[in-house]
């Protein structure tokens, strides 16, 4: 294929035909729902964060409703309770989080000028399990079950039984599950970022909304972990009696609250940076000229990630820390005020050296700007500690946080819908309902929080069913009350605008005159993405490469065909965008669905205590996991496929240039993350008490740990050795080797769990053998899977599936333990020598 | 507490001055911005040094914000927009934080506390204070739900919780104090002014946290003296249908009544509860009526309360023993 062949117009149309036909979406009641295209699921995904966050509204209405005069008895106090608690968790979890995660599904294959995200299956297992999880802790409170115990769920509150019913499980099962696939869609978000930018698109070259996806989705990787940690020993105390938090149990209830923020800080600007992207695409579009200062902007989002985790004890200021420690994280909190006002003061250099256009998502924009600014100024007040003792958890604090998540998340997104609205319907929104929408909002927010920042200052505290007429904060009450029904009538007014959208006639395309690749998607969306992947040599391609849409449209760039009808994207290096390979993408399937259901079943069926029929269900999970994950890594039908101007692309790519490669990777750094939180754990236990281990205290000894890790080491040695034979087409030698590595990660099983059980450690008696087992049983966890691992491997290889060329799944499991060697050497250290020399 | 800066001394009155016409009419017991002690003193200033830097800095970045919308094409080059973006976004909050930083954390240095000084043990329980006072060289002091310290000398609370995670704060006297089970942490405060302030749990502590509120009384050294001299004594000898129906029901299972031999310690020591402003840790004041509610379900009143509620006693039963109650001064 030359260049010229693109001239001919029957050749195009028969182009396009194919790549309809490839991307064509399934039809039919029931078959829609297996669709995995990003721009289906992607607004599934959207529309579900969106509805959630209107019920989590509606919650807060309810509140404000109670809260209106003083001494009121609206709502019960359980009901209250509740109500603020899944306000709050709702907010976070269900909609802020994924809310910037499906807006990316739709959005970076767009302006990545790739077809599709590198797992398409991923995501719509994402979009399931976060359905399912969503639906399963906020439809708690219809029947009374819902969390209450505030949306950091402190224990012992929520540890005891006797305080805290159902609804704590809930909160931890349920939200555990929907953390899992916030995980999971924040490794298909970097692999996307780091392989699947179109050629050329040079690191330096991304658009900047890509840059801080990247960064968040890494902050995502550290953050979450750390909770999902917290909530495995949050119901290890709840389920099975272990004391992590139990102070007279050698618990501590602080354990917790390090856990829970090590997450919860980052989490802020996990929902925030976002939002800063959106105004990096839209304001250059209405300022027409080049983001001005990018790499100070990229520099200070991967600031703000770095130090958003050195600051998660400025929500403990109150908990008796050493001071010297409250100095410190004091001021690393002033201290990201830093990169927080140069990306600001990048997007105003911005506007100020362009020509703006004062369109309704620049309002929002800067509107939002405004609030974020209020917001940020009250930040830097809660974070000098003799003004946060007194702020701290009350409605200052409440008046704070909701302007920053107002102004830093909740209006951007409606910058960003009334931007991107005519991407992704080819329609515009009302400017008239947007601005009238805005100004209600605006003032609607204002009235309710600003009166707040008083209410809290002249006592009252957060979480409160009610309080004193006597504290004469009765009519503060009053206009936050009225507010937040303002506030809602102007949501109200942007639903209206997009229910009546289907009614309004289709838009140009472009129709902002943006620069940047996603605004090649035309107003008929075609499925496939992109009609051919470009080659970028600017940032800002659509503005500055000569007739770029014309080429882009007629083919003239790569991969214009689908000659086999398969779903095909390219892959490009990591630095550089140098094209690697031609990948083939997973189509519509049922597989996403049934894993999230049957995963989903194991957290909820745990819930309400029926262990075998989540044992089943975890079964269940383990067998479509595998099924799935047999349809992967194929081996295509040639090596090498031409792209167009005379490029050929393999068909297969394995190590460290497969995108697999990368998707274990960043799944395995998780992994290691949330194992160091239980680490951090046996350690904090350390430091607090003054021996530990308690001297009555028999450890699992030395022995039996050191026995586990020469297993492990030998079984990641035999694994290595697989993956050599296999290099060298030594089929024999390969699938012994690997045989017996399982075998040795089978052993590892029994060997771990020995030391505890034989010194007979009562994990309910007292934190220090409960953290023991929980170390234990996380490594010899890992040792089973480590075992299917390779016998996947071994079945991969019997079925003709794994050759030395095609060698993607030994690859993939010899990474998988080199992870597994160091958690086994981090916790077999741990529990045999620590006691030794401690 | 030393110099300060003069911005704040120009600023103080314009914007306390403010601050009092909009909040004229808001009680003063339970205030940050009514201090009563020398800490709460110190954060209000500080409190007022900043909203004016806040408020100083939300103008001019708004004023900034206009010129940028307004300013024609081309205002700034790329060398004076990248200039914008450093010593605007960088260095200029650079030095101001550092500046905040300087002049805030000092400010968290406590009171020094000498073994003479007066400590208060306070333990939070589900939904009430369990107050312990161990004045220098005397005998503990038993107590409930109330506080009382003297103006002008270091007192220090020692914080701990029962059961689950409370919050102390008396906004008026100092910062707030995690209570968390396990642990204690230290509050030393000095009160300035005599008078009658209220404080309240500020951790989510479940059903009543709303309800779990107490009295603080700040006196004058001697009359605090003669007050704990007082609350040491045992309760009045009273004889009556009223302290016979007490041990009858069992009351004194969960409460004591020093002087008596209801000695129970699960619930809140009532052998001076009538001195008290409140019952129920701020629910209801101390009246017969208030009395009788809570004695018969004071789950009522504060949902989640241990004490059971007492459905078989009679309405003049519990009369009688709210009698007695009322009179243990």
């Amino acid at each position: 294929m030359s260049l010229h062949d693109q001239d001919d117009l029957a050749l195009r149309h028969a182009q396009e035909e194919r790549l309809r036909a490839a991307w064509e979406p399934p039809r039919g009641l029931f078959l829609r729902w297996t669709d995995t295209n990003n721009n289906r699921v992607g607004v599934w995904y959207t529309l579900t964060a969106f509805g959630f966050m209107l019920f989590a509204g509606v919650l807060a209405l309810i509140m404000r409703t109670q809260l209106a005069v003083p001494d009121n008895d609206l709502v019960s106090p359980a009901t209250f309770n509740q109500l603020f608690t899944l306000h709050g968790s709702a907010m976070m979890f269900l909609f802020a989080v994924p809310m910037f995660e499906a807006v990316s599904i739709i959005l970076l294959p767009q302006l990545l000028g790739a077809r599709d995200l590198p797992f398409p299956r991923l995501s719509a297992f994402g979009y399931w399990s976060f359905l399912l999880g969503g639906v399963f802790v906020l439809g708690s409170i219809f029947f009374n079950v819902a969390p209450d115990g505030g949306w950091f769920m402190y224990p012992p509150f929520t540890t005891r039984t006797d305080l805290s019913g159902l609804g704590a499980d809930i909160w931890m099962l349920g939200l555990s599950f929907i953390e899992v696939s916030s995980v999971a869609a924040a490794v298909e978000l970097i692999v996307g970022i780091l392989k699947f930018r179109p050629p050329g698109m040079r690191l330096n070259l991304m658009p900047l909304y890509a840059w801080y996806i990247l960064v968040v989705a890494v902050m995502i990787l550290f953050a979450f972990p750390p909770l999902i940690a917290g909530d495995l020993l949050f119901e290890m105390e709840r389920l099975l009696g272990w004391p992590f938090f139990d102070a007279s149990k050698g618990g501590d209830p602080l354990l917790w609250q390090h856990l829970f923020w090590i997450f919860g800080h980052p989490e802020v600007y996990i929902i925030f940076l976002p939002s800063i992207a959106l105004f990096a695409m839209l304001v250059p579009t209405f300022s027409q000229r080049h983001l001005l200062g990018y790499p100070y902007i990229v520099l200070a989002a991967v600031g703000t990630a770095f130090l958003s985790f050195g600051l998660w004890v400025h929500h403990m200021f109150a908990t008796g820390l050493p001071k010297i420690s409250l100095a410190f994280f004091s001021a690393a909190s002033q201290a990201v005020v830093i990169p927080t006002g140069v990306q600001i003061f990048a997007l105003i250099a911005t506007i100020a050296a362009g020509r703006v256009i004062f369109s309704t998502p620049m309002l929002y924009a800067t509107g939002s700007l405004a609030i974020f600014v209020i917001g940020g100024l009250t930040g830097v007040m809660v974070a000098i500690v003799p003004f946060d003792w007194q702020a701290h958890d009350t409605y200052f604090v409440v008046a704070h946080l909701h302007y920053v998540l107002i102004g830093g998340t909740l209006l951007p997104l409606i910058a960003g819908l009334y931007y991107y609205w005519p991407l992704i319907t080819g329609k515009k929104l009302s400017d008239k309902l947007g601005r009238t929408a805005f100004w209600i909002m605006f003032a609607g927010a204002n009235l309710t929080f600003f009166p707040m920042h008083f209410s809290g200052l002249l006592g009252m505290p957060r979480r409160v069913v009610t309080y004193s007429a006597e504290l004469g904060i009765g009519w503060l009450n009053m206009l936050s009350t009225a507010g937040s029904y303002v506030f809602a009538a102007g949501m109200l007014v942007v639903v209206v605008d997009l229910c009546l959208s289907p009614r309004r006639a289709k838009a140009a395309r472009n129709p902002w005159n943006a620069g940047t690749l996603e605004w090649l998607a035309l107003p008929e969306d075609e499925n496939w993405g992109i009609r051919s992947v470009p080659l970028i040599e600017t940032r800002y391609p659509i503005w500055d490469q000569p007739d770029f849409m014309r080429k882009v449209d007629e083919g003239r760039f790569f991969l214009p065909d689908a000659e086999e009808g398969r779903r095909e994207t390219i892959s490009t290096t990591v630095l550089d965008a140098r094209p690697l390979a031609v990948v083939r993408l997973g189509g519509p399937s049922w597989l996403p669905m049934m894993t999230a259901f049957a995963l989903g079943g194991v957290f909820i069926f745990t819930t309400y205590h029926l262990y075998w029929a989540a044992l089943a269900s975890g079964f269940l999970t383990l067998a479509v996991t595998l099924r799935w994950l047999w349809t992967t890594a194929e081996i295509p039908e040639k090596p090498l496929k031409p792209i167009g101007h005379g490029l050929e692309l393999p068909l297969y790519i394995s190590g460290p240039q497969a995108p697999g490669w990368w998707a274990m990777f960043i799944t395995m750094i998780a992994d290691a993350t949330a194992f160091s939180g239980l680490v951090f754990g046996y350690y904090f236990f350390w430091t607090i008490h003054p021996e530990f281990p308690p001297p009555w205290a028999d450890g699992p000894g030395l022995g039996w740990p050191m026995i586990a890790l020469a297993i492990t080491l030998a079984g990641w040695v035999a694994t290595i050795m697989a993956r050599t034979m296999n290099k060298r087409d030594a089929a024999l030698p390969t699938r012994l080797l690997l045989g017996a590595a399982g075998l040795l990660s089978v052993l590892a099983i029994p060997a771990g769990l020995a030391g505890p059980w034989l010194s007979g450690l009562d994990p309910t008696a007292h934190s220090y053998p409960a953290i023991v087992w929980t170390l234990a049983i996380w490594t010899v966890a890992h040792s089973g899977v480590g075992a299917i691992a390779q016998f996947y491997a071994l079945a991969r290889s019997l079925a003709g599936r794994m050759t030395a060329q095609y060698d993607a799944d030994i690859r993939n499991v010899t990474l998988y333990h080199h992870f597994m060697v160091f958690t086994a050497i981090v916790t077999w250290c741990t529990l045999g020598l620590f006691p030794e020399v401690a | 507490m030393g110099s300060r800066n003069t911005l704040s001394h120009l600023a103080k009155p314009i914007v306390s001055g403010a601050g009092l016409a909009l909040l004229s009419g808001c009680n003063r017991h339970q205030s940050a911005l009514a201090p009563f002690g020398e800490d709460a003193a110190a954060i209000e200033h500080l409190t007022i040094v900043m909203v004016v830097g806040a408020v100083v800095i939300a103008i001019a970045l708004a004023l900034l914000m206009r010129w940028a919308v307004k300013s024609p094409e081309g205002s700034l080059t790329l060398i004076s927009g990248e200039r914008l973006i450093v010593i605007l976004g960088a260095i200029l909050p650079a030095v101001l934080l550092l500046g905040l930083l300087v002049y805030s954390l000092p400010q968290m240095r406590p009171h020094p506390v000498e073994a003479a000084d007066l400590k208060i043990d306070v333990t939070g329980e589900q939904f009430w204070w369990r107050v312990r006072y161990a004045p220098p060289g005397g005998e503990p002091v038993i107590s409930a739900n109330a506080i009382r310290i003297p103006v002008g000398r270091t007192v220090l609370f020692r914080l701990t919780a029962s059961d689950v995670v409370h919050s102390f704060w008396i906004p008026g006297l100092a910062g707030k104090m995690d209570m968390i089970p396990g642990r204690v942490n230290e509050l030393p405060v000095k009160a300035t002014k005599p008078g009658v302030y209220r404080g309240q749990c500020t951790e989510f502590c479940g059903l009543s946290h709303a309800w779990m509120a107490f009295e603080v009384v700040a006196m004058e050294p001697a009359a605090f003296d003669r007050w704990l001299a007082a609350e040491r004594r045992p309760a009045k000898p009273i004889d009556g249908r009223g302290r016979a129906l007490f041990a009858s029901y069992g009351c004194g299972g969960c409460h004591a009544i020093g002087g008596t031999d209801q000695s129970g310690t699960v619930g809140p020591d009532l052998t001076h509860i009538a001195a008290r402003r409140s019952i129920g840790a701020g629910a209801l004041p101390v009246t017969q009526d208030a009395l009788v509610r809570f004695i018969r379900a004071s789950s009522e009143v504060k949902p989640g309360s241990r004490m059971p509620a007492f459905p078989q006693m009679s309405e003049g039963d519990a009369r009688d023993i709210a009698r007695y109650l009322g009179e243990l001064r």
